[in-house]
């Protein structure tokens, strides 16, 4: 919670506001002063370090595995520069689109009150636990050709989603938006509303308190949640391969060529996965104030 | 401001004219308001009235309703019931942001994001100044408030007191009809108060609209206000000038607010009876329900019956609780009704005074004030 609150960051603990003393106090406790009991007991330390072996031993194996002498030929493919830059795109639009919808969606589901809105939150937050097939299904079944919305798009504006790029950003948006909304519900949640009570009172529209006050308030949360949303969204696969196909420069993310490198060239497959590893650690070095560091 | 100055009062016959003036100058001038609130079990209906250039202060405990009555007049809390108008224009019904209504928040609510400049320069900005001349205005009001220096500060680099002015100004910025000010000095530390409430008299006396400020403080509402409103329970229990509600207190809550011993009976003459049977003798000739009042200081505790005393109250009483109140103790006693006497250090330790000990309690008929229930 500290981390989505604008008044803390960077405060000395001189501010004004009552709650600036406990905040910084729960950001400082962990670093200094605690005591700290020595020695782990076996059985919790022993699964931990069984758990962190696991998590860290394929990384490794990718890297001890990686084919460095022949790694820049295998980088210089186009092929890879396709995909890789088809990924980027495709993941920032599909961020993009979540941020123009989910942002909106989260304040309703934070800041308004309507019959239902605890299914409408569950909807939302389904595409997180649905398998991501079965989300690429459902958009064929919705926007394919023949589907439900899909078939007037055809007839009416000549539109064909499935197996095009566009496509790629909407299986990606699907699966990557809840995160965002999730993340922005939560920010929006702990910023107080007597904010745009305020801006009320000053002569503020709601749409006007939430452009220039709240927004500028929850734009952490928000870049917190655009982050997470443009991960999922450049590795997404199963929604993807479903609903947009595999098509070399069209269709086909990183994730995708990963997989299909794999059956006959795993030389390849190798240097794409250290390539998207290496975009993850990128990723969350951006981050690490964020969460590694103040958690 | 002065011409403007009234204190009606409700409770005093020779006030009543001057009330009715209030009313009728708050039918096209000021403020008329009868502010009803349900809200589950809280039920509130007090009734504001107040010409421009007075200030208002809204004085109860907490969870009397204080705060629901002033988010009622920014339109952030529906009216259930009863009116609101000002200056002649029914508001109930308009949403905050189309009401002139300035709010001052209790911990302000300074815009984090924003400088002082921009916080006060947002409501002329939304009420659609340009961007140039609502920096202008916001400039020279925080010049007017002393804060020509701090304009570009965020609102985490002010002190408490500054940001108070931020938010007065941003309040003012508004051209209100009607200044809200909720506990406007309770985010303050104890020595910033004293400063800031003498500033914020200044400013009030200079507002030329009408200004309601709620506060549970009676000392800020003794300062700041013109005319007092307590209201305990969501209901108006007294009403008046501040000077009429310290001398003449009608219950318990505002009794101890203003340090005195307050008794409720019936008066024949110049005695008035207690329910628990104890009497009190006064200068006042009174009959029928009685209110008698006599400040702790003019209790004086004797250890024997004290003879050839000119006092004509006394009674037996026993030390229930000691507690230093500034230089002075104040003794709690119990007996034949409850009182509390000040004392100064050097009587009380002459006197031996602990928990228990019985004490002969004095009051000269003088020093008491009798009026009518």
């Amino acid at each position: 919670m500290t981390r989505h609150d604008p008044t803390v960051s960077g405060s000395t603990g001189t501010t004004t506001h009552a709650s600036a003393p406990a905040e910084d106090a729960l950001v400082g406790g962990p670093r200094r002063g605690r005591v700290r009991r020595s020695g782990a007991p076996l059985p919790l330390l022993l699964p931990a370090l069984v758990g962190l072996a696991f998590l860290l031993l394929p990384l490794i194996a990718l890297l001890v595995r990686t084919p460095w002498h022949s790694l820049p030929t295998q980088l210089a493919s186009t092929e890879v520069w396709q995909a890789l830059r088809l990924s980027l795109v495709s993941a920032t639009a599909a961020t993009a689109v979540s941020m123009v919808l989910g942002v909106p969606l989260a304040w309703l589901l934070a800041r308004t009150d309507f019959p239902g809105r605890g299914l409408v939150r569950a909807l939302v937050t389904l595409p997180l636990v649905l398998p991501p097939v079965v989300g690429g299904v459902a958009l064929l079944l919705a926007l394919g050709r023949n589907g439900v919305v899909g078939r007037w798009l055809d007839a009416w504006f000549g539109i064909t989603l499935p197996f095009t790029t566009a496509g790629v950003v909407l299986a990606e948006a699907f699966v990557a938006m809840p995160f965002l909304v999730i993340s922005v519900e939560g920010t929006l949640r702990a910023a107080d509303p007597r904010y745009e009570e305020a801006a009320a009172t000053l002569g503020a529209s709601r749409f006007t308190a939430f452009r220039r006050i709240t927004l500028p308030l929850i734009a952490p949360g928000i870049a917190a949640g655009a982050v997470l949303a443009w991960a999922r969204a450049l590795g997404e696969f199963g929604a993807t391969i479903t609903f947009a196909g595999n098509f070399p420069g069209r269709t086909q993310t990183m994730p995708l060529a990963v997989y299909l490198a794999l059956q006959n060239d795993p030389a390849a497959a190798i240097a794409l996965s250290l390539v998207l590893l290496a975009v993850s650690i990128a990723v969350l070095a951006g981050l690490r104030d964020r969460w590694i560091t103040a958690s | 401001m002065t011409a403007a100055r009234s204190h009606a009062s409700p409770t005093s016959g020779s006030h009543g004219a001057e009330a009715e003036r209030v009313t009728e100058e708050a039918r096209d001038r000021g403020l008329d308001a009868r502010l009803v609130v349900d809200r589950g079990s809280f039920h509130l209906d007090v009734a504001l009235t107040a010409a421009p250039g007075d200030v208002v202060a809204v004085l109860g405990p907490n969870g009397a309703g204080k705060t629901t009555a002033l988010r009622a007049l920014a339109g952030l809390a529906p009216l259930s019931g009863g009116h609101l108008r000002l200056d002649g224009a029914e508001l109930d019904g308009v949403p905050p942001e189309h009401r002139p209504v300035g709010v001052v928040f209790q911990d302000y609510l300074l815009f984090p994001h924003l400088s002082a400049l921009d916080n006060v320069a947002f409501g002329p900005r939304c009420r659609g100044a340009a961007k140039v001349e609502s920096r202008a205005q916001a400039a020279e009001l925080l010049a007017r408030l002393g804060l020509a220096d701090h304009a570009s500060a965020r609102p985490a680099g002010l002190s408490g007191g500054q940001a108070q002015r931020v938010a007065l100004a941003r309040a003012l910025a508004i051209r209100p009809r009607l200044l809200l000010l909720d506990e406007p000095l309770a985010a303050l530390d104890a020595r910033t108060r004293l400063d800031v409430r003498s500033q914020l008299r200044r400013h009030l006396a200079e507002f030329e609209a009408v200004a309601v400020l709620v506060t549970h403080d009676p000392l800020d509402a003794m300062v700041l206000a013109d005319r007092l409103v307590v209201i305990e329970r969501g209901q108006v229990v007294q009403e008046g000038s501040p000077a009429d509600i310290a001398r003449r207190p009608r219950t318990d809550y505002i009794a101890q607010l203003v340090g005195l011993n307050l008794y409720r009976g019936r008066a024949d003459g110049h005695t008035v009876r207690l329910d628990t049977g104890a009497a009190i003798t006064t200068t006042e000739e009174l009959s029928g329900p009685a209110f008698v009042a006599f400040p702790p200081g003019a209790v004086t505790l004797h250890l024997d019956r004290p003879s050839g005393s000119s006092a004509r109250n006394l009674w037996r009483c026993e030390v229930s609780g000691l507690e230093t109140h500034g230089d002075q103790i104040r003794v709690d006693l119990t007996g034949e009704l409850p009182l509390a006497a000040d004392l100064t250090t050097i009587a009380a330790a002459e006197l031996g005074l602990h928990p228990g000990a019985l004490v002969w309690a004095a009051v000269k008929a003088a020093q008491t004030h009798a009026y009518p229930a």
